[in-house]
């Protein structure tokens, strides 16, 4: 189990930020993120669009700033579980807390920040009947490792850069690969679809165009994938896996069940310390809701700095904190 | 002054009446009349969230740009009339159109 003072979920600037104003307190930090990498929606949607209203950075790419706030909070050393999303919270009988994640990862933390900023990145599902039960028997919404597919059926569905990639890669891996894809061109790289073309053209793949997945069966495991093109003619093709590729989408996920309070999908919190309803829970960032809440970075880093100086007497229950600025103090590592 | 109606995920219609020379976009009205629209990207074309049918007037919106398409394409459901809310300027254009909401409810 990972022992930590604060568990920060969620590794987007504020979430990373967070770490930063902990550390000044000499509170160490372990964040989980959905996503496989920090940076939360900057990182993953908008890399490259700049950012104005960061306090001295006149314009600043997205994915600079997280860069930037990764090496600020550098001397810190916070430890990162990424990819897995967290599912439990329980409260131990001190009043500290431990989570466990999608992949089982238990982290006991004295304090949870949640700096989830619109939730946590989950696929996007086509709409077919029966889709959940299918799930982790059959069809998977990312590739973790490509070796589970070798050897076996596999169909792909979508039209972007992840589609035509994974196509391409496990062309070589599995015993047979389809790429569904409701248009007759993509819109992906020109040099991905171009391969993806050759490909098909010489028998290495199948590339069904102009269709929609329209029925998934199997008795147990996923045996078939049903689709119709836009002639409304259907055809079935077996297979041992499904992997619909249709990008990403923000969720609030099992955060709902925590019994935090929550309006319209963020949570609710004590603008003094942004502290939840649960004591030791606090929510800074895109994820909370006050009176006249403004969903902008630097009002996250506001939040976080308040935040870490009210959790402290909860890490440190016999000391007292005193405020010192950095100007006098420095920045101090453990 | 522009009016046109919008019809939420759940099927219910009603007209709003927006300004059209304040260079707003379809998403920043929805966004004003409290619908449950996400634009995580801010309105860049750079997300989807904004997903919109567009039932009637689709002719006085021009064409989607590419950018716009390489989203709509990227999501398990797309229709002929699908257009990005971000992208759609409120104009004159749009009187008597019909939006119908199919971004992911917020």
């Amino acid at each position: 189990m990972i022992t930590t003072d604060i568990c920060i979920v969620g590794a987007g600037p504020v979430g990373l930020f967070t770490v930063f104003e902990a550390g000044l307190l000499k509170m160490r930090c372990h964040l989980i993120d959905a996503l496989p990498q920090v940076g939360g929606q900057l990182s993953e949607i908008y890399p490259q669009k700049p950012i104005y209203d960061i306090p001295g950075y006149p314009e600043v790419k997205a994915q600079e700033l997280v860069d930037n706030l990764m090496k600020q909070i550098e001397p810190f050393d916070p430890s990162f579980t990424l990819g897995e999303r967290v599912d439990y919270l329980a409260k131990q009988d001190d009043g500290s807390f431990v989570i466990t994640t999608s992949d089982k990862t238990k982290v006991h933390a004295q304090v949870i920040v949640i700096a989830g900023g619109l939730g946590c990145f989950e696929p996007r599902k086509p709409v077919l009947e029966n889709l959940e039960s299918f799930e982790g028997k059959g069809i998977t919404y990312m590739v973790k490792d490509p070796e589970q597919f070798r050897d076996k059926k596999v169909i792909l569905a979508g039209g972007g850069d992840s589609a035509l990639d994974w196509t391409i890669f496990l062309s070589d891996v599995a015993e047979k690969v389809t790429l569904v894809h409701r248009n007759e061109t993509f819109r992906g790289a020109p040099d991905s679809a171009a391969k993806v073309f050759d490909m098909a053209n010489n028998g290495k793949i199948d590339l069904i165009l102009s269709s929609n997945l329209t029925k998934i069966s199997g008795n147990g495991h996923l045996q078939s994938v049903s689709m119709k093109n836009k002639a409304k003619e259907e055809i079935t093709v077996d297979t041992d896996y499904l992997i619909p590729l249709f990008g990403l989408s923000p969720k609030l996920g099992p955060i709902a069940e925590w019994g935090l309070n929550i309006d319209k999908n963020a949570i609710e919190v004590d603008t003094t310390d942004y502290s939840t309803n649960v004591e030791r829970i606090y929510a800074v960032g895109d994820i909370n809701t006050y009176e006249n809440k403004l969903k902008l970075i630097l009002c996250g880093f506001h939040e976080a700095a308040l935040m870490c100086h009210s959790a402290f007497k909860y890490v440190y229950p016999d000391q007292k904190l005193s405020f010192k600025y950095t100007t006098v103090n420095g920045v101090n590592a453990f | 002054m522009v009016t046109f109606e919008v019809e939420d995920h759940d099927g219910n219609r009603q007209p709003i009446e927006a300004p059209d020379d304040m260079g707003l976009s379809l998403m920043e009205v929805l966004k004003a009349s409290e619908y449950p629209v996400l634009a995580t990207c801010g309105g860049m074309a750079l997300c989807a969230t904004c997903h919109v049918e567009v039932l009637q007037g689709k002719d006085g919106l021009g064409d989607a740009t590419d950018p716009e398409l390489d989203q709509l394409e990227g999501l398990p459901e797309m229709y002929d009339t699908s257009r990005l809310a971000c992208q759609i300027r409120i104009s004159d254009q749009l009187e008597g159109a019909v939006f119908k909401l199919r971004g992911e409810d917020q």
